[in-house]
């Protein structure tokens, strides 16, 4: 299948705004080529008027001035074709990317589903249609067959006959293989075929070969499917689309009902939960959801979508309904069923990780953190913040000298703080008061310095810290250390970077 | 008037009854380690409650941090504590450390951190979370005078803190007094701590030291300061061992 308006109908659907009062005025993609900006794409208007791609900005406006123009942006071409992908995976598991404007879907052993090949293909484009999006497809035994036939135009009584008359830039090959091609007189497919394959490769490359062996399905093309198959998958067709989302909800959880009772057979838990409503248009909305341990607790599942929901900045769109909502369950792990304790000790473990996941659905997984240690000297360095989702991390936190006070504090500034020393400071020791934050603190104890140099085989040389633990005349105990030695730098500058209890 | 103080039992157990409390026995409760603080509030403070804990200056935010923490160890000390702040505090009073709080006692593997965007968010969480009788205690960090922090927002949390038993502290920085459900308030600040002796005139810094108020209380009278320190070893707070250096402070009653 081949999507010959891509990068303007992606324009046009995902940034309707854009065109909300210059509608019917031509509009081209341009990308920046040596300098010059080249027209990438085109839309139908511009293409009436003569517009064509590869043409630069300044010939195209020239011959019409009132052309737009926007920028190509290659990555959002591919998500919108991820996404029309994901919305073909109704009729296969089997789809592949053909970027950067195809999709090659295997259709084999799927047709019947839909009443045979010729009501697949229209119930394809049809759907694309009513999105907005025009296609162009083919049908053929092998991919690259069905590839060119979809972007080259032929027509034949069979389908060999159809790939044989199509043109050599069919084939795919880069332009200079493709001209060498065309000026030995080899024209079409047909042509190419029907000499010594040897002879091809010694002359235009074993590409060139390969590539005709494979059109003409002699040989095999390698296919990588987008999605691999999911361990457990759960679906429900609707002959009467679903408008309200509160339904499709309910259906969701009868359809977690069903996974779950799959899982328990096999002893297994789901870790991530996918679901896909697929809309009567062709698009895909995807939702899912995380847990931190294995699970086959509907509820706790269900409550987690909903926070997710809750959690969207535009509600799910049902648009003229879905048809189809499919749960997914691609992450699993082993859970054997748990013997509760009677003191309610499991109970209560299950019930924090339910918080957890709550919290991380609903917040994002990197706001809800577990610390652990790591074996740096630099403080800020010393301790990493990891999801609490994940499992805990192996516990080697140091463990505080007997009857000393702290010697950290127990927040850091991250960056330290600058601190103003206000009257000279002696050389071998810290200010005897400093402002911070506009309140000037008058030092009464001090203790250090612990000296923590940054690590040597860094290529960047940072200077050492001298850290002291100060104590104001209020009780206040706060880190503040000089960022570097007095023979390192001229004029060494003071920081807070923490407070203690 | 014995036969109008046994009315008034009366009619306290049945408003009791009617804010859905255990009548009989009370809740359980927790000892600070200080004698006479638990001595004071009759064996310590209420588990499965809310307490708020108040400091007046964003510069004892260490403090507030600090007492906090030594209160959830008082609580359990080795069950999860969740800890939940919004980014303001954060760039406020600075990031937790959890090698500075394995200083005091808070194993860093029982620390788990939620950090919120805004105080709605950090009041649903702080809901949600009251309900889970996994935690060992529940700290919500509020700074300044969020106006969704009422009456009704605290009597939700001190409900869901007794329905699931988990301890709720409610800090509450830079904050004036508000109303509240609260079962206990304190307001904590620094305090010069015990110097050790370290060769110099002055000595260095000690023990995480505080003076605390209790500001406000739901079963008894209120109003008494004290001087605690913390002891990490046996994971309690205590009388300061020796004086403060004199001429520094004018020593407050310890109580």
């Amino acid at each position: 299948m081949f999507f010959p308006w891509l990068p303007v109908e992606r324009l046009r659907l995902t940034r309707g705004h854009l065109f909300a009062d210059n509608a019917g005025v031509p509009f081209a993609i341009v990308e920046k080529v040596k300098g010059a900006l080249r027209l990438y794409a085109v839309d139908q208007e511009a293409a009436r008027l003569g517009i064509e791609r590869d043409m630069t900005l300044a010939d195209a406006r020239a011959r019409v001035p009132r052309l737009d123009a926007y920028e190509y942006t290659p990555h959002d071409d591919h998500l919108w074709l991820e996404r029309l992908a994901d919305g073909c995976a109704r009729y296969t598991p089997w789809v592949m990317l053909d970027a950067p404007d195809g999709l090659v879907l295997d259709v084999t052993g799927c047709t019947h589903l839909f009443g045979g090949e010729a009501q697949l293909c229209d119930d394809v484009t049809a759907r694309f249609e009513r999105l907005g999006v025009v296609t162009r497809h083919a049908l053929a035994a092998n991919p690259d067959a069905a590839r060119a036939l979809a972007r080259y135009h032929s027509v034949g009584a069979s389908e060999d006959e159809a790939v044989r008359r199509l043109p050599v830039a069919a084939l795919g090959l880069d332009e200079e293989a493709t001209t060498a091609l065309k000026r030995a007189g080899l024209k079409t497919i047909g042509d190419v075929a029907t000499r010594q394959l040897s002879a091809i490769a010694a002359r235009f490359g074993t590409d060139a070969a390969t590539q005709v062996r494979r059109i003409m399905g002699e040989a095999d093309s390698p296919l990588t499917p987008r999605l691999v198959r999911q361990p457990l998958s759960v679906e429900r067709r609707f002959a009467e689309p679903v408008a309200k989302t509160a339904f499709a909800l309910t259906i969701l959880g009868e359809l977690a009902g069903e996974a779950m009772a799959v899982l328990e057979q096999r002893h297994e838990g789901g870790r991530r939960f996918e679901a896909r409503f697929f809309r009567t248009d062709g698009l895909v909305q995807r939702l899912s959801v995380e847990t931190g341990q294995p699970s086959r607790d509907i509820d706790a599942v269900m409550r987690l979508f909903r926070e997710r929901i809750d959690a969207l900045s535009d509600p799910i769109d049902p648009g003229f309904g879905f048809d189809l909502i499919r749960l997914g369950i691609p992450v699993a792990e082993r859970l054997d069923a748990a013997q509760l304790k009677l003191e309610g000790g499991t109970v209560a473990e299950a019930e924090l990780t339910q918080l957890i996941d709550r919290l991380s659905t609903r917040l994002g997984r990197n706001r809800v953190r577990r610390f652990a240690p790591r074996d740096r000297h630099l403080p800020e360095q010393a301790e990493l913040m990891l999801p609490a989702m994940e499992p805990a991390p192996a516990d080697t936190w140091s463990t505080p000298e007997q009857g000393e006070p702290p010697l950290r504090p127990i927040h850091l500034f991250d960056p330290p703080q600058p601190i103003d020393p206000v009257v000279s400071v002696p050389p071998d020791g810290p200010p005897r008061q400093f402002r911070w934050r506009r309140t000037l603190h008058e030092i009464a104890r001090v203790e250090g310095p612990e000296r923590i140099a940054p690590p040597w085989w860094t290529s960047r040389q940072a200077p050492t810290r001298d850290y002291y633990r100060v104590e104001d005349r209020r009780g206040r105990r706060f880190w503040i250390f000089r960022r570097g030695l007095y023979d390192e730098i001229e004029k060494p500058e003071w920081f807070i970077h923490g407070v203690f209890a | 008037m014995p036969e109008s103080s046994a009315s008034l039992s009366r009619l306290r157990r049945r408003v009791a009854r009617i804010e859905g409390v255990r009548v009989s026995g009370g809740p359980a409760r927790f000892a600070t380690g200080h004698a006479a603080i638990d001595a004071w509030l009759g064996g310590g403070l209420a588990r499965g409650r809310l307490h708020e804990v108040m400091a007046d200056d964003s510069e004892d935010a260490g403090s507030l941090s600090g007492f906090a923490a030594m209160l959830a160890l008082r609580i359990h000390a080795r069950k999860p504590l969740l800890w939940l702040r919004t980014e303001a505090a954060e760039r406020r009073a600075g990031k937790l450390y959890a090698s500075g709080l394995g200083e005091i006692g808070l194993h860093g593997g029982d620390l788990i951190l939620g950090l919120l965007g805004d105080d709605a968010a950090l009041l649903k969480a702080a809901n949600d979370a009251a309900r889970c009788a996994g935690l060992g205690a529940l700290i919500v960090e509020s700074w300044g005078e969020p106006r969704l922090l009422d009456l009704t927002a605290t009597r939700r949390l001190m409900l869901a803190a007794e329905a699931s038993g988990v301890t709720v502290l409610l800090l509450r920085g830079e904050a004036h007094e508000s109303p509240s459900v609260a079962d206990t308030r304190w307001r904590v600040a620094s305090a010069p701590s015990a110097a050790l002796a370290d060769g110099t005139a002055q000595g260095a810094p000690g023990h995480p030291a505080f003076d605390i108020e209790l500001l406000r209380r739901r079963a008894g009278p209120a109003g008494r300061q004290w001087r605690v320190e913390w002891n990490r070893e046996q994971c309690s707070f205590q009388p300061p061992e020796r004086p403060a250096l004199p001429g520094l402070v004018l020593p407050v009653a310890a109580g």
